[in-house]
């Protein structure tokens, strides 16, 4: 590896703008003439739209427009779109009511905006918004999902009778049954995963500017896929044709998921500009990230597990109910179903397994992917019942997870995935090495005299990104393909620019994109830079998410700098007259093995473009362009453990010790993909402890600020302790795994298995606050 | 409307406000100043964080008007030249920062407790100090990294100078 290539920590190029207060946010930037957007929205979770009197609003200074949803409609903007069609068990289609920007007639959750203001000042648009009166007819609203599919419960989209938006199965039903019918042992279990709010620290922020010269929009906005928001704007909300809609994403400050989708302020903002002929920006400020930012999770599940008598796992049954929200977000669908049932076979031999999921709607506010995105429900569950099952069958966690262990790859599981790589043992084994798994009885013996109750908690997770193949999905109801793009262009003077599809927000692309380029071509990463984020600059690309970047992205740059390195390898053989075979690249050099000719890699490129003399018939220019779309999903896995102590009289829990033991295949930069890890570790264990959206029972969301709704802070986390282990994924040309999700995936099992080793009782939900633990400690209902 | 005048990172200046602007909007609105962020709208995040006459205060807590005549030092104003400062070196250097966000405020937040604590600071400390300032992406632990490290450079500075 050279000191910059891969497998090396290089500290982020990247960083030097961030620390020194020259990022380049949306709600950063500022255009000449620049209004402000101040939405309308609703108080009710559940309530007709009986009329919109803003005479009030337009008479304030500032004030250029007041629009409804009305308008929208009669100016024919689609309706936001679910890219992921279901199909029922039954063979129907998924249960879908239209969702519009702006309610025109019915709201269904608090927060969904009725009305915009357009103002001079952002304070003008938000008092003459307060002025704008909506008369509302309040309907009964039902924010729980098991409330809404009981027969009488409120009504929420006369498209979908129940509230049901499928019922849908995977696995083998009958096969199951058999199985069940010859176990020893069955375990079972009934456990929530609770809602979350994503919470990037950057609100969303919008702004758009229509030329009307030109008929063309400028749209920058906090998105994770700037490419196919442009897509869905254009192709399903009428804004405009793509040629005349640019999307810019600059720097943006966290996703986790919540920044995929293409929310209804983004196309108000752009409608509205043409409308009012200025520049609008919009920025939510953290209530309204709250109220209107995709949640995640929200299931409720009872499973079962059949065991023989020897504690080999037999066969598996789940039944899942997922809450949507009040609308079908643009990948929600895909969620509870593809990137859920489809992982529950885990780290284990199970012969047959059998999920059902029923997608309902609810008051609340739409639920889609956030980090892990149906992959921690299948984790969790899975993790939590195979600690279940270890206590009632009185054998050590560990032991009975060896003994079910997947050893033999490629393993086809009974639910779609096909498993390429991995090593359970390993990582298992060296997690429980750095923990120090057999000495904790003393140390659970010492905690005791001095009060503490301790427990160790175990969580071996696999999880599928970089998801793929484009074919696949799309055969499964996936509206769009998974590829991605890159084009690498050598200057004529040697620079390197990386076209890349990918997005970062966050994840240290402009270093380990670098990283790849100067492993191939030797050059320091200070002469690549890595271009992203912009449809005007970047052809196509399918953006940053479900930990696709490097092992999709740094595949399709990988292929593209094939093609440049084999052009370049042309020049300089015809050159340096020396036949191409004996071309070697070193230090960025092209040398004639054997011999002391060379050419430096800007000699090479400049030829390419002064074109005076290439070989026969060759184009000038050095600049290559690949798609690449994976054969396979990567498959991370691993095995975490947490040690904690819980106070019995307080309930509170105290960490002792977290470890991670991660498979991801190669490393670029370990630096960055510990980060990866430490972040996502966090936000599990945030979900274990901490965070969890309530809604009360008319559909408030009373969890609405960071007063309510516990982040995690610095002083609820341990400093973690990480290791890897490594089998190269055989599907991409890099043999890397996804990072980005696992720490979110596999810690919040973990953290509850050790809290309820702990106290003795498994009852425990999630987040396990210390007035939770207390009460179940203590025997008495919370 | 009312004119508050003040010093922002050595510099005397003057904007006409809306009585009601925050401390944080005069900033980024009035002078540009836009590596001091919003990331909340109760106080909570500290992404907002800059130096009122040498301490660290969250400057969506308060008025423009009420930093009439304070001398404010943002994160655009910390590094000498080209020359970072430790706390901005050592974030760099531990890898204390992803999207960025959070990092302006976790860095002026920082440097204030290294200035309370002197070489006194340890990791339980430092997590201490920290609650009033959120990240979503880092997990803090090379945040806190970062600091003690930033601590340990900032003591070798001083007894330098
Ligand atoms: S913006 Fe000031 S604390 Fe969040
Ligand atoms: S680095 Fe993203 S919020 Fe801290």
């Amino acid at each position: 590896m050279g000191v910059e290539g891969i497998g090396a920590s290089v500290v982020r190029k990247e960083d030097k703008r961030f620390i020194t207060g020259k990022g380049r946010y949306v709600d950063d930037i500022k255009l000449v003439g620049m209004t402000f957007a101040q939405f309308v929205r609703s108080p009710h979770a559940h309530a007709k739209v009986k009329g919109i009197d803003s005479s009030e609003a337009m008479k304030m200074p500032g004030v250029i427009a007041v629009l409804t949803g009305q308008q929208l409609v009669d100016d024919k903007v689609g309706n936001l779109i679910c890219g992921w069609a279901i199909t029922s068990k039954d063979g129907s289609p998924m249960k879908m009511g239209a969702w519009p920007a702006m309610a025109p007639e019915t709201v269904r959750f608090v927060g969904q905006a009725v009305a915009v203001v357009i103002a001079e000042t952002k304070n003008q648009a938000r008092d003459a918004a307060e002025a704008v009166v909506v008369t509302y007819e309040e309907l009964p609203a039902v924010p729980d999902v098991r409330a809404a599919i009981k027969p009488g419960a409120p009504q929420l989209h006369p498209e979908a009778p129940g509230n049901v938006v499928y019922d849908w199965a995977l696995g083998d039903e009958a096969a199951v049954n058999a199985a069940f019918a010859k176990a020893a042992n069955v375990v079972s279990l009934e456990l929530a995963n609770n809602r979350l709010v994503p919470n990037a620290m950057e609100p969303r922020s919008a702004i758009a500017d229509y030329d009307a010269a030109e008929e063309h929009f400028t749209l920058y906005t906090t998105s994770q896929n700037p490419h196919v928001a442009r897509l869905v704007l254009s192709a399903f909300y009428n804004i405009a044709p793509e040629h005349k809609l640019r999307v810019i994403a600059p720097d943006v400050g966290g996703g986790f998921g919540s920044k995929i989708y293409i929310y209804p302020e983004e196309m108000v903002c752009l409608w509205a500009s043409k409308k009012t002929g200025r520049p609008i920006k919009w920025t939510g400020d953290r209530s309204e990230s709250f109220l209107t930012d995709a949640h995640g999770r929200d299931h409720v599940s009872k499973a079962e597990m059949a065991f023989d008598k020897d504690n080999k796992i037999l066969g598996l049954r789940v039944k899942t109910h997922a809450n949507f929200g009040a609308y079908m977000s643009l990948f929600s669908s895909a969620v509870p179903t593809y990137l859920y049932a489809t992982l529950l076979s885990g780290q284990y031999v199970i012969p047959a397994i059998y999920a059902e999921v029923m997608g309902v709607y609810t008051n609340t506010v739409p639920v889609d992917a956030y980090r892990g995105a149906g992959r921690p429900e299948a984790s969790y569950l899975l993790e939590r019942m195979m600690e279940t099952a270890a206590r009632q069958l009185k054998v050590d966690p560990t032991e009975l997870r060896k003994k079910n262990f997947i050893t033999q790859f490629p393993y086809q599981t009974p639910v779609i995935m096909a498993y390429d790589a991995g090593d359970f043992h390993a990582s298992l084994d060296a997690a429980k090495k750095a923990i120090d798994y057999e000495g904790f009885p003393a140390r659970k013996a010492k905690a005791k005299t001095e009060g503490k109750l301790r427990g160790i908690g175990v969580s071996c997770y696999i999880e599928a990104c970089g998801i793929a193949p484009s074919k696949a999905v799309g055969s499964l109801g996936a509206g769009v393909g998974l590829w991605e793009s890159a084009e690498i262009r050598v200057n004529p003077v040697g620079t390197i620019e990386v076209l890349t599809g990918a997005h970062s927000h966050g994840q240290s692309h402009e270093t380990t994109f670098a990283q790849l380029i100067s492993e191939r071509l030797g050059v320091p990463i200070s002469q690549v830079s890595i271009v992203h984020g912009d449809t005007d600059k970047v052809q196509f690309g399918m953006g940053t998410y479900g930990s696709r970047s490097l092992a999709v992205g740094g595949s399709a740059i990988v292929k593209a700098m094939e093609k440049v390195e084999s052009k370049a390898k042309k020049i300089a053989a015809h050159l340096l007259e020396a036949s191409e075979g004996d071309i070697v690249i070193e230090n960025g050099e092209f040398k004639v093995t054997g011999t002391d000719k060379s050419l430096a890699l800007p000699m090479v490129a400049l030829a390419a473009y002064t074109a005076h003399n290439l070989p026969e018939g060759m184009e000038p220019g050095l600049k290559e362009t690949a798609f690449y779309d994976p054969t396979n999903f990567t498959f991370p896995a691993g095995a975490y453990i947490c040690e904690l102590e819980v106070d019995p009289g307080t309930g509170k829990t105290t960490f002792v010790n977290f470890v991670a033991a991660d498979d991801f295949g190669r490393l670029i930069n370990p630096m960055v993909v510990e980060g990866q890890v430490h972040g996502g570790l966090a936000q599990g264990i945030g979900q274990a402890l901490l965070e969890g959206a309530v809604y009360d029972e008319n559909g408030q969301l009373v969890t609405a600020s960071f007063m309510d709704y516990t982040m995690p802070r610095a002083d609820d986390l341990p400093s973690f302790k990480l290791s890897h282990t490594t089998t190269l994924c055989p599907g991409n040309p890099l043999g890397v795994k996804g990072c980005g999700e696992a720490g979110a995936i596999g810690a919040s099992a973990a953290v509850i298995n050790a809290i309820t080793d702990a106290i003795g009782n498994n009852k425990l939900e999630m987040p396990a606050t210390p007035d939770r633990v207390w009460h179940v400690i203590h025997g008495k209902a919370a | 409307m009312s004119t508050v005048k003040l010093t922002v990172n050595g510099r005397a200046v003057s904007a006409d406000v809306e009585d009601r602007t925050l401390l944080v909007h005069l900033l980024r609105d009035h002078l540009n100043l836009t590596g001091t962020h919003v990331g909340c709208d109760t106080s909570q995040c500290g992404a907002c964080t800059v130096h009122v006459d040498g301490r660290a205060v969250k400057s969506c807590t308060m008025l423009a008007a009420q930093a009439a005549g304070s001398s404010v030092t943002t994160i655009e104003g910390i590094a000498k030249g080209d020359e970072l400062h430790p706390m901005q070196a050592a974030f760099r250097d531990n890898h204390g920062l992803q999207c960025g966000f959070c990092t302006p405020g976790m860095i002026m937040s920082a440097i204030d407790i290294v200035h309370r604590y002197g070489g006194k600071l340890d990791e339980a400390t430092v997590r201490h100090e920290l609650e009033g300032n959120i990240c979503r992406c880092t997990g803090y632990h090379n945040i806190v990294k970062a600091v003690l490290d930033a601590a340990s450079r900032m003591k070798v500075a001083q007894a330098a100078e």
